[in-house]
């Protein structure tokens, strides 16, 4: 089922007793499918913003349309069982199985048993777990990468149309989080749902999303491409944020197929780099000692320092 | 030694014993169901409502630390001799243990568990019985297992009141200087809280492994 597009407009949160708006007057529109990262410090407001959507938190003022229904239209519950939520690994419910976890919005939607089965299965499989292996398994039997990954294949139990994920990889280890990570986009370009992620990781967020939303005490300061917002960054704090100067960091969204030159000679016996490989990995390859890269499959396409320069100035100038 | 040892068992009051038993099994069962339904919905409240949890478990603390033959002395001018003043006693004892473990049970629930439950499309009544209930049933039965053995224990009491149970043996058997008839109370008395106690263990034990 493809995503929903979501509409969050001028949106005011203050909790009680609090002396400053979590949320200041917050709007944002997201075309169905978008991949969208709530990047910002630790009390900037991300959480709050995300739950709103799922009417987790009820804002004091604005509105929000998930494919133009107001969220007040139906009970909360309604609206929640058709949006999926993963949180850090406490979430999973420790009394339930696996099957039993993922099973738990179809069967507050009344599926019959055969179906939600053959769902569990369907999801384990889609999160790269054997069904026969896990689905009876406890979440304490799980390690930290296996818990998450059922969290997220409970929270696309009914195929929701939107995905809500609050810090989802953030008690994993790094290798663990950016294999998660991959997974995470390859389900995104499977399934098209609308997804809202939200992490404090500077390279989570390059790494994933369509477009990075960059806040700060409560406002929206950035919401653009990753690209974008590091060769154009709106002010002195994303700057600073993103680190944006940090070319290293640049050349990891961009490709070895942004940078080819043509060559008439043969390469010789230059080393070889796919075409989808990213520039940060093609820099590391020269710097180890060569002069140019082969591009694989790309007759005498190459890649060299100038190349790579060449595509870098040109990415900040068509952002 | 011998001899003298199976003249003894042969002098337990075994005849009276099994309706002293069913009589004594019976005023305890009744006085944990009452106590229980009281205490769930008290419980709860309490778990939930930072207001009512302190002065209610104050109360009930007074009520559990006074001196149980006061209690009953205290009873019997308004509810007269009998079953009713025992029930009334022994609820109100249990009340306390029953209260506070389920209080305590509830609120060692994980907010962030209780977060995903709510973010998932749970109702509030769907969050308590399939989150709550489970999470928190270890130390609810706990608070039954510590509630009935007391209660076993206390419940001998009735026996002084025309109440029955194996509290009836037992003072029979002062009453008319009869040591068998102390001895069977008192031994059935304490065989059956510690059967009782470990049963219920092992029914907590099984729901500790489930919630975990
Ligand atoms: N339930 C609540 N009651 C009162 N204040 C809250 C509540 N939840 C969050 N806040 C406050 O609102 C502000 C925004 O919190 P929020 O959880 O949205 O931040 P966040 O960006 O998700 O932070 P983190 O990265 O630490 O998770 C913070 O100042 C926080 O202290
Ligand atoms: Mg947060």
């Amino acid at each position: 089922m493809p995503g929903a597009s979501v509409s969050i407009r001028d949106v005011v949160v203050t909790y009680p007793g609090a002396d400053r708006r979590a949320v200041d007057d917050v709007s944002l529109e997201v075309p169905a499918g978008e991949f969208v990262v709530f990047l910002g410090p630790s009390g900037c407001g991300k959480s709050t913003l995300l739950r709103t959507i799922n009417r987790l938190v009820v804002p004091d003022a604005g509105e929000i349309f998930v494919d133009g229904n107001d969220v007040r239209g139906a009970s909360p519950e309604t609206l929640r069982r058709g949006i999926g939520y993963v949180i850090q690994a406490v979430g999973l419910f420790p009394h339930m199985s696996v099957a039993k976890n993922i099973g738990v919005v179809p069967e507050l939607l009344g599926w019959e048993p055969a179906r939600i089965d053959a769902r569990v299965d369907e999801l384990l499989a889609l999160v790269a777990l054997d069904p026969a292996r896990y689905r009876t398994r406890l979440p304490r039997e799980l390690s930290g990468g296996e818990a998450q990954r059922i969290g997220v294949a409970r929270a696309l139990a009914a195929e929701p149309r939107v995905l809500l994920m609050d810090e989802p990889f953030g008690a994993v280890d790094a290798l663990v989080r950016t294999s998660l990570q991959d997974e995470t986009k390859r389900i995104h370009r499977a399934l098209g749902t609308t997804i809202f992620f939200v992490t404090h990781d500077v390279d989570e967020a390059l790494r994933i999303a369509d477009r990075i939303v960059v806040m700060n005490a409560g406002k929206i300061v950035q919401a653009d491409t990753p690209l974008h917002v590091l060769a154009r960054p709106a002010t002195p704090y994303v700057e600073a944020l993103l680190d944006t100067r940090d070319t290293v960091r640049r050349l990891s969204l961009l490709r070895v197929s942004d940078a080819l030159s043509q060559s008439e000679r043969s390469p010789g016996d230059a080393p070889a780099i796919a075409a989808d490989a990213t520039l940060r990995e093609a820099l590391a390859l020269l710097l180890a000692g060569s002069t140019q890269l082969a591009v694989a499959d790309r007759n005498g396409a190459f890649v060299d320092f100038a190349s790579i320069r060449a595509a870098l100035a040109a990415s900040a100038a068509a952002a | 030694m011998i001899a003298n040892a199976s003249g003894f068992f042969v002098g337990l009051h075994v005849e009276d014993l099994g309706v002293r038993l069913a009589q004594h099994l019976l005023i305890v069962g009744i006085a944990l169901a009452v106590a229980f339904a009281i205490a769930l919905p008290l419980g709860v409240l309490a778990a939930r409502n930072d207001r009512v949890r302190g002065p209610l478990l104050a109360a009930l603390g007074v009520v559990y630390t006074l001196p149980s033959l006061a209690v009953f002395a205290l009873l019997i001018p308004v509810f007269g001799l009998g079953l009713v003043t025992t029930e009334i006693a022994l609820v109100g004892y249990a009340q306390m243990i029953l209260v506070r473990n389920i209080v305590a049970g509830l609120q060692a629930v994980p907010a962030p568990m209780r977060d995903a439950a709510r973010g998932l499309g749970m109702t509030d009544a769907q969050i308590f019985a399939k989150i709550d209930v489970p999470q928190a049933l270890p130390l609810v039965i706990g608070g039954l297992r510590l509630a009935a053995v007391a209660t076993i224990s206390i419940a001998t009491l009735a026996g002084k009141i025309d109440a029955g149970g194996l509290g009836a043996l037992l003072f029979a058997g002062l009453d008319r200087d009869d040591p068998s008839r102390i001895v069977t109370g008192s031994l059935a008395a304490a065989a059956l809280a510690i059967g009782v106690d470990a049963i219920l263990r092992r029914i907590e034990r099984v729901a500790i492994e489930r919630a975990r």
